[in-house]
């Protein structure tokens, strides 16, 4: 029996417990398939036990935890540990119903159902001995659980809370079985953790060097306990150096993660500005109601979700078309109505067009309500990826920074690959010549402004997951827009997303020394500045197309 | 000869003018000496109103100048605007002296509430009239100077101007929201007491006010129309429809915009210092896009260059503006868009414009 030497009775009934569990999970799917075969009639189900939970004295309790410990069921873990916290509510009925409380939320235990505002349920009480058997149980079932993402978060909670002799020898005998690196990696942190407090000098001098390889908080202050009070001084000043190099680190970590940021910002800014490139970039309009077009398209995302509130799953997914098509009609309907009759009058376009905006905005209110409409996220983009203990990153950025990349591309792709995309090279390079060639100028002008806004609405569902859904959501990111557009270079795609990346960067780094709103200040004078420089932006148009 | 020039050639003008010159000594007249159950009577809310309006319209006619004349549409001119405010809201909160919430005899109540030791250095001297009034002129002129220095230098023109202009007036609004920048961030300037010692609850300082308006518009007026009657309004008006023709005969384009866009912006800024002590609040929505490019419309619906456009325009719109929000508020967005709309496509010379084609009698340049 290893390294536990005291066994007292809760030790051994843990460790038949880990047997046991250790047997389930092996044969899970044989296991489960016996169960649906012949329902053994001696054996109460897990519903049966989990009610039995709300009834009875504290030692029948007991008893039925440790039935409840022989089923594998995935629900277990969530219910023992609602039960040692006291989140564990039962109701009277017979038999009771069972709800896990988390925060002002009710989930019935066994099937998941809402059950927020139900009257009448009372805490499972539980005392001190029942307690400690418990969370002995629940850190078994979790170092064992078949998904690695627990088995981890079950290591990180032993870390946390510190790691006693009794869990060190859990973790020890884990130790050889585990197959998830990360996992392995958190234990070998967690047991350096408990021999720097218990270990002989040999083992603290080799937990000091496992430790310099972690990057949780709790390694830290050990380490900087023992670089501080230890009476060895070798120790203290090994101990000193890992805190240096992990210091080392995590400044690392923490550079990646601002340049995550940056790139996030940046790829918002893209989204934002690249309907603009085409609109303005290419063909010299000033569309000032583009920041309404992004609203439109963020409010397709909220209207898709009312019509079919069944498919939230997949409502992003559907609402990239539909958002793609409103604003391309809003925008052909734009060009035709209005700009087609201001062409080489920038300047009465830019009057019309912030007109137009603002009807855009009011009817938005008007219709739907000046208060900002909650648009839900699909499971799949919420969440965090956390890659360590340091560093962690938003799904919702991450598919941002992606979906923004991806529409740059397809976008280049339509501008330098497909007839469109010449045909409105073409068009903006010389339209007299476009003409005579037989290019109908009129249609392109329609369809690249309709292009254009198309993008603005797809822009519109990307940030709809990340901000609010009301009228003013255009206003706050033309200016900016059009500042991504002007510092790239007018009609420079390439342009635009090196200046949307790289303001979203300087934004970024320049953020925690300056505070939100006077880096955006900075930004902008440094923009003002920028263009007194170069008028024509970071990657300036060459040759004849150049010319006013 | 300057009468000649500034006066008898200018029909529209003298007529809008008269009618301006007309309103300060009847309103004044039917506020003070009429009853106030009398039907004549004009309300002191319909002073102020008017007292604004006025002030509105030499914040026209500082747009006009520049975008009328020489073509430099401004996207940031609410930013002269609202800097003359602040200078003159600074010296009015000098004169509350101990009178505020907390007391303090020096201190500003949000600087007490912010736990400030002593007075900013920029807040030194505000309590002089004289000075306050310089800063008023000079803090706008001096930003318009550098801010135009710099654009004109490398020419920016055109679109790139109003899109860099606005941005300005954006950063700017962004900064004095910042309670630190020592303007009473979101809420501003406001709880005026006094001004040059005159009660400003008083109805007599209301007119006084309301009549140093219409005063400075008729001045703003004269001066603006001086300047296009001049040499240099002729060079600028040659900069508005060629530019590069003009460089190439020998003008220097860039100092010629550059001081007519400073004195736009001293004009706007006194528009501004006018305005605080009427509405008795300065705060950084002033500073917001939304308002500097409303004054553009102010005047395309007046009739741009022509300078009397601007003020028909600023009345009219805001007339317009105060009758929609308080009679069916949703509705002036959509009339405000649609008169931008509007106004460019069908109506390139706004309403003075109609008029000249009914009288056909055009003799604009």
């Amino acid at each position: 029996m290893n390294s536990i030497c005291r066994l007292t009775p809760r030790h051994a009934v843990q460790q038949w417990l880990t047997r046991l569990l250790l047997l389930c999970v092996c044969s899970l799917p044989l296991h489960a398939s016996a169960q649906e075969a012949e329902p053994a009639p001696a054996q109460p189900t897990f519903d049966e036990l989990v009610s039995q939970l709300a009834t009875g004295n504290l030692r029948q309790r007991a008893a039925t935890v440790e039935q409840l410990a022989t089923h594998q069921d995935e629900r277990l873990a969530d219910i023992l540990n609602a039960l040692v916290a006291g989140d564990l509510l039962a109701s009277k009925d017979k038999p009771p119903v069972i709800a896990i409380r988390s925060g002002d939320q009710l989930t019935n235990a066994l099937d998941g159902s809402d059950l927020t505002g139900a009257a009448g349920l009372r805490r499972i009480p539980v005392n001190n001995s029942l307690r400690t058997q418990l969370r002995g149980m629940v850190a078994q079932l979790n170092l064992t659980h078949p998904n690695s993402d627990k088995r981890y978060d079950a290591v990180q909670r032993f870390i946390r809370d510190g790691v006693d002799g009794e869990t060190a020898a859990l973790l020890r005998e884990r130790q050889p079985t585990e197959g998830s690196g990360r996992v392995s990696d958190a234990i070998d942190a967690a047991l350096a953790l408990f021999d720097l407090q218990t270990g002989d000098r040999d083992q603290r001098m080799a937990a000091i060097d496992t430790l310099s390889g972690s990057l949780e908080q709790e390694a830290r202050n050990a380490l900087r306990s023992v670089a501080e009070n230890d009476e060895d001084a070798e120790l203290r000043s090994a101990a000193a150096k890992a805190i240096e190099s992990i210091q080392g680190r995590i400044e690392f970590y923490r550079f990646i993660e601002n340049v995550f940021f940056g790139l996030s910002l940046g790829s918002i800014l893209l989204l934002a500005a690249i309907g603009l490139a085409i609109t303005f970039g290419v063909m010299g309009v000033i569309n000032m109601a583009h920041g309404e077009l992004i609203m439109i398209g963020a409010y397709t995302t909220w209207g898709i979700q009312v019509l079919f509130p069944d498919l939230i799953e997949w409502s992003l997914l559907i609402a990239i078309p539909a958002a793609f098509l409103i604003t391309a009609l809003v925008g052909i309907a734009i060009e035709r109505g209005v700009i087609r009759f201001l062409y080489g009058r920038p300047l009465e376009t830019l009057l019309a067009t912030f007109g137009l905006s603002l009807v855009l905005q009011q009817a938005v209110r008007t219709l739907f309500s000046p208060l900002n409409r909650s648009v839900t996220s699909p499971e799949w983009i919420s969440g965090t990826l956390s890659i360590n203990p340091v560093l962690s990153i938003t799904y919702t950025r991450l598919y941002i920074l992606l979906f923004g990349l991806a529409v740059f591309f397809a976008l280049l792709l339509v501008m330098k690959r497909t007839t469109l995309g010449l045909k409105v090279r073409a068009v903006s390079q010389n339209r007299a010549m476009a003409r005579a060639v037989g290019v109908r100028s009129n249609w392109i002008d329609a369809l690249t402004f309709g292009l254009g806004s198309g993008i603005a609405g797809v822009a519109g569902v990307a940030l709809s997951q990340i901000t609010n859904v009301g009228p003013n959501l255009g206003q706050a990111y033309i200016i900016d827009s059009f500042m991504v557009v002007v510092f790239g270079g007018v009609g420079n795609l390439w342009g635009t997303l090196v200046s949307a990346m790289s303001l979203g960067l300087i934004n970024n780094f320049l953020e925690p020394w300056a505070g939100a709103m006077l880096a955006k200040v900075l930004v902008l004078i440094m923009l003002i500045l920028f263009i007194q420089k170069k008028p024509k932006g970071l990657f300036p148009q060459k040759g004849r197309a150049a010319a006013d | 000869m300057l009468t000649q020039r500034l006066l008898l050639s200018d029909r529209g003008g003298m007529l809008v003018l008269g009618l301006v010159l007309l309103t300060t000594i009847i309103v004044p007249i039917l506020n003070l000496a009429v009853p106030t159950d009398s039907p004549l009577y004009v309300s002191n809310f319909t002073v102020g109103l008017l007292g604004k309006f006025l002030c509105f319209a030499l914040l026209a006619l500082s747009v006009d100048l520049i975008w009328g004349y020489a073509g430099i549409l401004s996207l940031g001119h609410g930013a002269f605007f609202s800097l003359g405010g602040y200078a003159m809201g600074m010296y009015l909160m000098r004169q509350i002296g101990d009178r505020g919430v907390y007391g303090h005899p020096e201190l500003m109540d949000f600087m007490v509430v912010l736990n400030w030791e002593s007075l900013p250095w920029y807040w030194q001297g505000f309590d002089m009239f004289w000075f306050a009034m310089l800063m008023v002129l000079l803090v706008p002129g001096l930003l318009a100077l550098v801010f135009g220095w710099l654009a004109f230098r490398s020419r920016v023109t055109g679109v790139y101007f109003a899109i860099i202009t606005q941005a300005l007036t954006y950063a700017l609004m962004l900064a004095f929201f910042r309670n630190e920048m020592g303007f009473g961030g979101n809420n501003g300037l406001n709880d005026f007491k006094e001004i040059l010692g005159f009660d400003l609850a008083a109805k007599t300082t209301r007119v006084g006010l309301f009549v140093a308006s219409s005063i400075a518009l008729i001045l703003g007026y004269m001066a603006c129309r001086y300047i296009v009657t001049s040499r240099m309004g002729r060079v600028i008006i040659a900069i508005r429809d060629a530019e590069s023709r003009t460089r190439f005969s020998g003008y220097q384009v860039e100092s010629y915009k550059l001081w007519l866009f400073v004195f736009s912006a001293m004009l706007a800024a006194v528009a501004g210092a006018l305005y605080v002590p009427q509405v008795g609040i300065i705060n950084p929505g002033e500073f917001s896009p939304l308002n500097s490019i409303e004054m553009v419309v102010w005047v395309a619906t007046g009739g741009r260059g022509t300078l009397f456009g601007a003020i028909v325009g600023a009345f009219s719109v805001n007339y317009a503006k105060t009758f929609f929000t308080t009679f069916s508020p949703e509705t002036w967005l959509f009339i405000l868009g649609g008169l931008f709309v509007l106004v460019t496509l069908l109506l390139p010379k706004g309403i003075v414009g109609l008029f000249d084609r009914f009288s056909r009698k055009g003799d604009k340049q």
